[in-house]
């Protein structure tokens, strides 16, 4: 229990650290910066206490909002995918292999794991994007940018989930 | 009264998330509006100060450039000096009135330790606050154009809305001709923006350079600011003037702090004319 408590706050600073000073600062191609600190939203283990995750979440998304001056955004962003990620993980596990507790990303096979990471990422980036640009005439902007940057988010978390693999 | 407990304890996680989303929202409509003051901002000793120790190593690596716009606006200056010497010598018998003398802008240099310009909004931080006696509403320029106003200040950092961001609105004009006009961005290049509201009667032409206004209480006149890249001429209109910037806004460093000290003077003026 201490051991999952001190590896959970360390995954917190670390993300917070990685998001706002290396990956808010890469300009991929000119403008394009991956949003990695929802990781967090991947890994935190699937427990009944839901709240905790919620609020935790919320903290994340608003202490990078301090450092990016973006008001509410990231903090919107990754409290809706939080919320979501329950019944969107139901919906793709099908309720075959589903164990409430036991439920783990690496556990489970790669395609879902896949699915479930693209899914949560480009609705996260959507939300991101569209409160940024704030104008439905600014559209094709919002999604052009959602679907290049997720490209990069979920490559980079994927590759990021997979190097730090537990060894057995 | 039992049920509405009933449904709180049902409905718990439920509410918690709208809450959360509520908060979040308003400091969403708080960020979009540039009059209210912002509380998530990152001026303040926790982000400021680990962007000021993460700037000191970045900063390390871009002397050579540092150094080198040191030394052209050193050659800058040094031919403005030139120039005005000569002048002196020509009218060397006008009698200067000390008593007369007064000092308009009041300059004092800072750091950028926090520069963003990939997203729709862009602000930087700046390793001033209060301290050093930086109000917000103040202007930010360096030596090739201006950089944004102070939006917020801590007792030991600031934050500046950059000229990159939908709130910006700079009152610019043309250099050869008096047409005044507003500097924004459209949110897509970072070296380019927009002169809008010029009017008809102005001649336009590819490569003139704009320069700010003068007419709002911020900025000094004839801060040089870029060169007209394109522009579209319509139903008797200049629509999107297209200005590329003097400055590389993707690499800015040390900047000047510009404080109008007829500002009080000139706003309570131009107050008491509205209020006859």
């Amino acid at each position: 229990m201490n051991n999952l408590v001190l590896k959970n706050t360390i995954r917190f600073i670390g993300l917070l650290f990685l998001q706002v000073l290396i990956f808010s600062h890469m300009n991929i191609f000119g403008n394009i910066n991956p949003m990695v600190y929802i990781v967090w939203v991947f890994l935190f283990p699937v427990r009944k206490n839901r709240s905790l995750f919620l609020i935790l979440s919320f903290l994340l998304g608003i202490s990078i909002d301090f450092f990016l001056d973006s008001g509410g955004i990231n903090a919107f962003a990754i409290t809706f995918i939080a919320y979501l990620r329950l019944p969107i993980l139901i919906a793709i596990m099908r309720k075959s292999d589903f164990d409430y507790v036991q439920i783990n990303l690496r556990t489970i096979s790669i395609n879902k794991a896949f699915l479930f990471i693209t899914t949560l990422t480009i609705i996260h980036h959507f939300i991101v994007f569209s409160l940024e640009y704030f104008n439905f005439n600014a559209i094709l902007t919002i999604i052009s940018n959602t679907i290049l940057t997720s490209v990069f988010t979920i490559l980079i978390s994927t590759l990021g989930i997979a190097l730090f693999r537990k060894k057995k | 009264m039992r049920q509405i407990i009933y449904f709180i304890e049902k409905f718990r996680y439920f509410l918690l998330f709208i809450v959360l989303e509520i908060f979040a929202f308003i400091f969403i409509i708080q960020y979009h509006s540039y009059h209210q003051s912002k509380f998530v901002n990152s001026a303040n000793a926790i982000t400021g100060g680990i962007y000021n120790k993460v700037n000191s190593i970045n900063e390390f690596f871009h002397l050579k450039i540092e150094n080198q716009i040191l030394s052209e606006e050193n050659a800058r200056l040094k031919n403005l000096l030139e120039a005005r010497e000569n002048k002196f010598v020509l009218d060397s018998f006008t009698v200067i009135d000390t008593s007369q003398y007064f000092q308009k802008y009041e300059y004092s240099v800072a750091k950028i330790i926090n520069n963003n310009y990939t997203k729709r909004n862009n602000f930087l931080t700046l390793n001033k606050g209060a301290k050093s006696g930086l109000t917000p509403d103040l202007g930010v320029i360096n030596s090739k154009g201006i950089i944004g106003v102070i939006k917020n200040v801590s007792p030991n950092y600031a934050t500046i809305l950059s000229i990159l961001n939908s709130n910006s609105k700079i009152n610019v004009r043309l250099k050869n001709s008096n047409h005044f006009g507003t500097l924004v961005w459209d949110g897509k290049n970072y070296n380019i923006m927009q002169v809008i509201d010029i009017p008809r009667q102005a001649m336009v032409k590819a490569g003139d350079t704009i320069i700010s206004g003068g007419k709002s209480a911020i900025f000094p006149e004839g801060i040089e600011i870029g060169v007209v890249k394109d522009f579209k001429y319509e139903q008797n209109k200049y629509h999107m003037i297209n200005i590329l910037l003097f400055n590389d806004m993707s690499a800015i460093g040390e900047v000047q702090i510009v404080k109008n000290l007829h500002k009080n003077e000139q706003f309570s003026l131009e107050q008491s004319v509205v209020n006859e």
